[in-house]
């Protein structure tokens, strides 16, 4: 599985990085940036679907 | 132009050049029908909202008044993300809701960037000041914040009976604020002031409202004489050296900008800090789950700023237009209510219910799209330290008297009168870790 970040949907809201830490970090701006090619380990499979459905924009997907 | 001329004439005739928008009649009479007739500068809704607008939810969700030069108040999730993701069809130029409609030459920059500001515009002003406010930005000042809350409650000592709202809340965010501005952190009762004039007295004349406004813009702008003289590392001297395609900001732009660093930080991260501690007060087995289990907090505090969200923004309608089932005219008002999406049950489980645990959480208590709060992160360090050092110095509470508490009025809610009773003994002392 794979984390993804739409970029035009991101707003910085920021609960991405909150939730996941291991996934998701924040830009200069804080846009929410994935982490290396945003591949989710089965560890961080739960983390990864709480950023998912905590996102106010809907901006993340998981692959 | 020099720089002391930018704020100094060329301030003073660009005040003088302003034009002045659509003056409405000022009605204050108690409201007869919700659908019709809303006000949210009524005492029935400053008191509890919620039960209004689940009631025009069901029956009229998008509500209207003919106060104000008349507003419309939706109150489903998807009509509000609708609202706050069309910049095309609804303005920010005003984002509060007064008896005075700018006009819409103040479009796109507005009159405090760029919460005021609409595209193209907006995207460049909100730039400037995004870096100051990520969550790593905004970490740097948890320790320092930790601290002051701590020195607020070591003066409760020895108090059976305290005030959450005015001896606890309120002055967490005006010295964030003051500090992130380099304002003198003993001007918090002038702050006070300043929001009080500016969100919480909608119903008053255009002439008074713009009388408050002065008042502000020149403190701000002798603030700012004084970060020429004296240029410190803070939001004000970054402000008055940044550029906009390589000209520095107009004038306007920086008092502006200042203004509502100053005023949105203060009474809404306040109202959030107040309404978390009420709620917390009178839900003894919430408060002892969070003594007991302080991991929770963050995922409890989310839900906080779900129920008791306590930002409304509004929206001008741009063109006349048939929009979800009415019929809106060009410069009516959109009462954008976050608090009446966040508690739509279309959308939420639960929706009427504080649920300290809940899991899914995509509430919009801080906006949706391009105007998602700038201080969100900020405003989530200072909610989340200020009730971590509150339970962990007074873990015991309750509220002294119900009937006391009162809320503020106008678009931005939260308690401002929170007596507490402290239970089990006075405050408990700092530990040795709070000491570091």
């Amino acid at each position: 599985m794979k984390a993804r970040i739409d970029p035009q949907r991101c707003q910085g809201h920021g609960r991405c990085h909150d939730l996941a830490p291991g996934l998701f970090t924040e830009d200069g701006e804080g846009y929410g940036q994935v982490i290396g090619d945003g591949t989710v380990s089965p560890d961080e499979e739960r983390p990864a679907r709480l950023a998912l459905a905590n996102c106010p924009e809907r901006a993340i997907d998981l692959l | 132009m020099t720089v002391e001329d930018r704020f100094g004439q060329g301030l003073e005739e660009e005040r003088r050049n302003r034009v002045l928008g659509t003056v409405s009649e000022t009605v204050t009479d108690p409201v007869s029908d919700w659908a019709t007739d809303f006000s949210h500068a009524d005492p029935v809704w400053a008191a509890d909202p919620y039960p209004i607008h689940d009631d025009l939810r069901r029956r009229c969700p998008i509500a209207r008044t003919e106060r104000f030069g008349g507003a419309w108040l939706p109150t489903r999730y998807e009509d509000v993300a609708a609202i706050a993701y069309d910049t095309e069809r609804f303005s920010s130029r005003a984002i509060i809701i007064s008896n005075n409609k700018p006009p819409r030459e103040l479009a796109p920059e507005g009159d405090a960037p760029p919460i005021t500001s609409d595209p193209p515009f907006h995207h460049d002003a909100r730039r400037l000041l995004l870096p100051a406010f990520t969550k790593s930005a905004v970490a740097e000042r948890e320790t320092a914040t930790r601290a002051y809350c701590h020195e607020l409650i070591d003066a409760l000592e020895g108090q059976e009976v305290v005030d959450a709202a005015r001896d606890y809340a309120q002055h967490i965010p005006m010295r964030v604020i003051a500090d992130m501005l380099g304002l003198p952190r003993e001007d918090g009762p002038r702050f006070r002031t300043f929001v009080e004039n500016v969100l919480e007295s909608v119903s008053q004349s255009p002439e008074e409202r713009a009388g408050h406004f002065d008042e502000l813009s020149g403190y701000l702008v002798a603030q700012i004489h004084d970060h020429l003289a004296d240029p410190r590392d803070d939001l004000t001297t970054y402000l008055v050296d940044a550029e906009l395609d390589g000209r520095k900001l107009d004038p306007v732009h920086v008092v502006g900008t200042m203004m509502l660093l100053l005023i949105a930080g203060i009474d809404t991260t306040w109202s959030a800090i107040g309404a978390s501690l009420w709620h917390l007060a009178r839900t003894p087995a919430d408060r002892e789950r969070l003594v007991a289990e302080p991991g929770l907090l963050p995922t409890a505090m989310e839900e906080f700023l779900r129920a008791y969200a306590p930002v409304t923004m509004a929206r001008l309608v741009k063109e006349d237009m048939r929009w979800n089932g009415v019929d809106m005219k060009a410069d009516d008002w959109i009462l954008l209510s976050f608090p009446a999406a966040n508690r739509d049950p279309a959308q939420f489980e639960q929706a009427g219910e504080v649920v300290i645990d809940r899991e899914v959480n995509r509430h919009a208590a801080f906006g949706l799209g391009i105007h998602r709060c700038l201080g969100s992160h900020l405003a989530r360090m200072e909610l989340r330290v200020a009730l971590e050092v509150w339970l962990e110095r007074v873990p015991a509470f309750t509220l002294a008297d119900p009937a006391a508490v009162t809320w503020s009025a106008g678009q931005v809610r939260g308690p401002r009168t929170l007596p507490l009773r402290i239970l089990r003994g006075p405050v408990h002392p700092r530990t040795r870790s709070d000491r570091r």
